[in-house]
């Protein structure tokens, strides 16, 4: 690596060494230590223990609860991504750098404020607390609650990812295809959609991984009944506060491996479809 | 479309040939109406219901007061932490070159990708006085999991990203003119590297540990298991909203949030000055 | 007391940037290094600066064997293309970081530093400007600020990357006149690098034509260009008179 003089933009032999080493050393110690810990400690009474937790009926519920909220609240947002990012990126209007900022907002909120909200309205002390029990239709501790509460926490994910990406490509193929007769939805199904679909992945591919492991602001809403309310992060908490150790890594686990597999198509995503997907990654 | 329907329009938006403004837009503020404006208002009246004196007698409750210093505060040393580590994690990815580097920067994401009741029951136990780092660390007289330690422990680990991220694509542009500059001007790279590409880095670095913070402050899921959750020492402001709620207690729960719903737009609008500043110096 | 740069190579990883180059300029000349982009002049000047190593030859300056220097012990005053001024620092600080940074022993005092700023200020015609910062300034100004800091560490050469390249036709040519003038006045050897020959014949004394890592042709602008040595020379005179 190091031939002749050294670079005056380079570091030091001895100064590059301290510095992998301790980026290395925290990274290993703060983030793939505990992501071990998770398979390690499921196994801990062997596979079978962990595969017996997993084929639990209340573990299986969970499972399906969390494929069935995960399945509600992201194309939903995607929509939103999309609709958000045509209204912002193609025309101009007064307000539209504050609607920006606020798209944003529930990245900044507690994820417990974002269920606590939703108590606020539907609860049973609620705003709409006396006329949904009226109508005996439940959104706390029930599936629509849970839903809404996935829905405020990943609401951002695919239009802060398109909004930037449709901006940097513009208006002009748009107005192409208007000025060759295309229909509004011929124009976004067959120009705008082909030009976005990595980035509309990656921002989907986020939102799904934050969706199914959502924790706070649907342990608000939730109520905690087994079989019925838990999502899959519920589940774990359940099982860990009842001292069920190899049960709720076994969970986990589950969980940990969907995380590693978004990250492996994240970082594919960025490596193949780097120019097609939008510049900004804080997320 | 009639003239007069065209005209009102172009009052506040620009002509356009695109279609689907009306359609787009209006879904776009419905939506985002009905999850996010509508439900945040809710939470902003509630507390009111008591009146100011009440809504002051809750904030300043000992508890409460103690759960919001613990979250505000070790949030702030967790981000201080990962200021000095992102920033070196962010130098040694962009300007090194080594074997196994992409996965490396791939892992950085994790504490994006891993739900956080994971994170917390992984770091729980991994920090348990019998864990694989618990144990060594109480040979050593620190005692982790169950303290106020613990909490900076999983704020460090969620906040980690928010830095690297942010100061990754700034060190990439970063032009090396300028640490060029300084060499032939007799800086020794020590010099270099503090008087002239900190202080370039610096605009993007607090960003960075300001998102870092925002996000450690609402953290709720990674902290519990490892907090110990001992009321007025390592009870979390968020977990005091839930404990709140199960006993029904529906304005005080709103108060806390309040507060915290106003930390979010202060710290949305630090964001934005920051950017300004960055700005200000292309 | 000359600047002899004998034989230096530099390979790229695939190319040659630099194949066999040799030149000598007395004290206090103006040289520049003229040529199509891609023929190695840059590379040249930064071996000259230390920003870049070659892997054969050597340069001697003032008996000092130059190449073995650091490039923060040359003081070779070198000014960036696009300047690469501090944007994080005002006018004044940028012009006083090269006597700020030196050891503290041989560190001017505070008051000795922003005297030498006021000075150099004065010298390039931005009197009052030093509070701004370079994101204030014009394209001509933040040139004549990094012209200013190279100059505050009492350079033993300055070393100029396209001096005018990113200024319009107007600033460019009243900015010519002004740094020959400043040459006369400072008496250091200059080695300038330019793709423009108009702007390599009005203010060089001595011209290095350069193609694909060599020197074709080393004269006065009288001499190379009344007797071009080689085809490329001509046709490259040629190519710019049309």
């Amino acid at each position: 690596m190091s031939r002749g003089p050294r670079r005056s933009t380079e570091d030091h032999p001895l100064l590059r060494v301290t510095l992998g080493v301790v980026a290395v050393g925290f990274i290993g110690l703060f983030l793939v230590l505990p992501l071990t810990m998770v398979f390690s400690e499921a196994l801990s009474r062997g596979l079978a223990a962990a595969l017996a937790a997993i084929e639990d009926p209340d573990a299986l519920a969970a499972v399906r609860l969390t494929g069935i909220v995960a399945a509600v609240a992201v194309p939903l947002n995607a929509v939103f991504g999309i609709a958000a990012s045509w209204a912002i990126t193609k025309f101009d209007f007064c307000g539209k750098g504050l609607l920006t900022t606020l798209i944003d907002l529930p990245f900044s909120v507690s994820p417990v404020v974002s269920g606590l909200i939703y108590v606020l309205i539907f609860g049973l002390q609620g705003w709409l607390g006396a006329t949904l029990r009226d109508w005996d239709f439940k959104v706390i501790f029930a599936l629509p609650g849970i839903v809404l509460a996935t829905m405020f926490v990943t609401f951002p994910f695919v239009a802060r990812e398109l909004i930037p990406l449709m901006a940097d490509q513009g208006r002009e193929e748009e107005e192409a295809a208007a000025s060759l007769g295309a229909s509004g939805l011929q124009t976004l199904l067959r120009v705008t959609l082909p030009n976005i679909k990595w980035g509309l992945l990656y921002g989907v591919l986020l939102c799904n991984a934050r969706a199914m492991g959502e924790f706070g602001a649907v342990s608000v809403v939730s109520g905690h009944i087994r079989g019925l309310t838990n999502t899959m992060p519920l589940h774990v908490e359940v099982l860990y506060n009842d001292y069920q150790f190899v049960g709720a890594f076994a969970v986990a686990s589950l969980l940990a491996l969907l995380a590693i597999v978004t990250l492996f198509l994240k970082s594919f995503l960025e490596w193949r479809y780097a120019d097609e997907i939008a510049a900004t990654h804080r997320h | 479309m009639s003239a007069s329907s065209g005209s009102l329009a172009s009052r506040w938006r620009n002509a356009n040939v695109l279609p689907g403004f009306g359609l787009s837009l209006g879904f776009t503020l419905f939506y985002f109406s009905a999850v996010v404006l509508i439900p945040l208002a809710a939470l902003v009246i509630r507390p009111w219901s008591l009146g100011f004196e009440g809504f002051w007698h809750i904030l300043t409750d000992h508890r409460v007061v103690a759960a919001l210093r613990l979250s505000f505060g070790a949030a702030a040393i967790a981000a201080a932490i990962n200021a000095v580590f992102g920033l070196i994690v962010a130098w040694v990815l962009v300007r090194y070159r080594f074997p196994g580097k992409r996965i490396l920067d791939a892992v950085v994401d994790l504490p994006f990708a891993l739900p956080t009741a994971v994170a917390g029951i992984a770091l729980s136990t991994l920090y348990a006085p019998q864990g694989w780092l618990g144990e060594p660390l109480s040979h050593l007289g620190l005692k982790i999991s169950y303290t106020p330690f613990g909490v900076i422990v999983a704020l460090t680990f969620i906040g980690l990203p928010f830095v690297v991220r942010t100061l990754q694509p700034v060190l990439a542009d970063l032009s090396l003119d300028s640490e060029e500059a300084a060499a032939t001007l007799g800086a020794t790279r020590a010099q270099t590297m503090i008087r002239v590409i900190l202080p370039m880095l610096l605009p993007s670095l607090l960003t960075g540990a300001t998102l870092a913070f925002a996000r450690a402050v609402g953290e709720y899921g990674s902290v519990i298991f490892i907090a110990g959750n001992l009321p007025a020492v390592s009870e979390i402001a968020p977990l005091l909203i839930v404990i709140k709620l199960e006993q029904f207690d529906y304005a005080g729960a709103a108060a806390i949030g309040v507060i915290m719903l106003a930390a979010s737009f202060v710290f949305i609008l630090a964001l934005n000055l920051l950017q300004q500043w960055a700005g200000a110096r292309r | 007391m000359s600047l002899v740069v004998e034989s230096i190579a530099k390979r790229f990883e695939r190319f040659p940037a630099l194949n066999g180059v040799s030149f000598t300029a007395p004290q206090g000349a103006f040289v520049a290094l003229l040529g199509p982009s891609g023929s190695g002049k840059t590379t040249l000047l930064r071996i000259l600066g230390g920003l870049e190593f070659s892997d054969e030859g050597s340069v001697h300056f003032d008996d000092l064997n130059w190449l073995s220097l650091p490039a923060r012990e040359r003081r070779a005053g070198f000014v960036f293309q696009n300047y690469a001024l501090f944007r994080h620092m005002t006018v004044a600080q940028n012009i006083a970081f090269g006597l700020s940074v030196r050891p503290r022993r041989n560190r001017p005092t505070r008051h000795a530093i922003a005297k030498r700023v006021e000075e150099l200020l004065a010298l390039v015609q931005l009197d009052g400007l030093g509070k701004r910062y370079p994101s204030q300034l014009s394209g001509g100004q933040r040139q004549r600020v990094a012209l200013a800091r190279a100059l505050a560490i009492e350079p033993r050469m300055l070393l100029l990357d396209e001096p005018f390249g990113a200024l319009d036709a107007k600033v460019r040519k009243e900015l010519r006149g002004w740094l020959r003038a400043l040459h006369e006045r400072l008496g250091l050897t200059t080695i300038f690098v330019t793709h423009d020959q108009e702007e390599a014949f009005a203010l060089a004394d001595l011209v290095a034509i350069m193609n694909k890592g060599k020197i074709e042709q080393y004269g006065t602008p009288e001499d190379v260009r009344s007797a071009p040595k080689t085809r490329f020379v001509a046709e490259f005179l040629d190519s710019a008179a049309v």
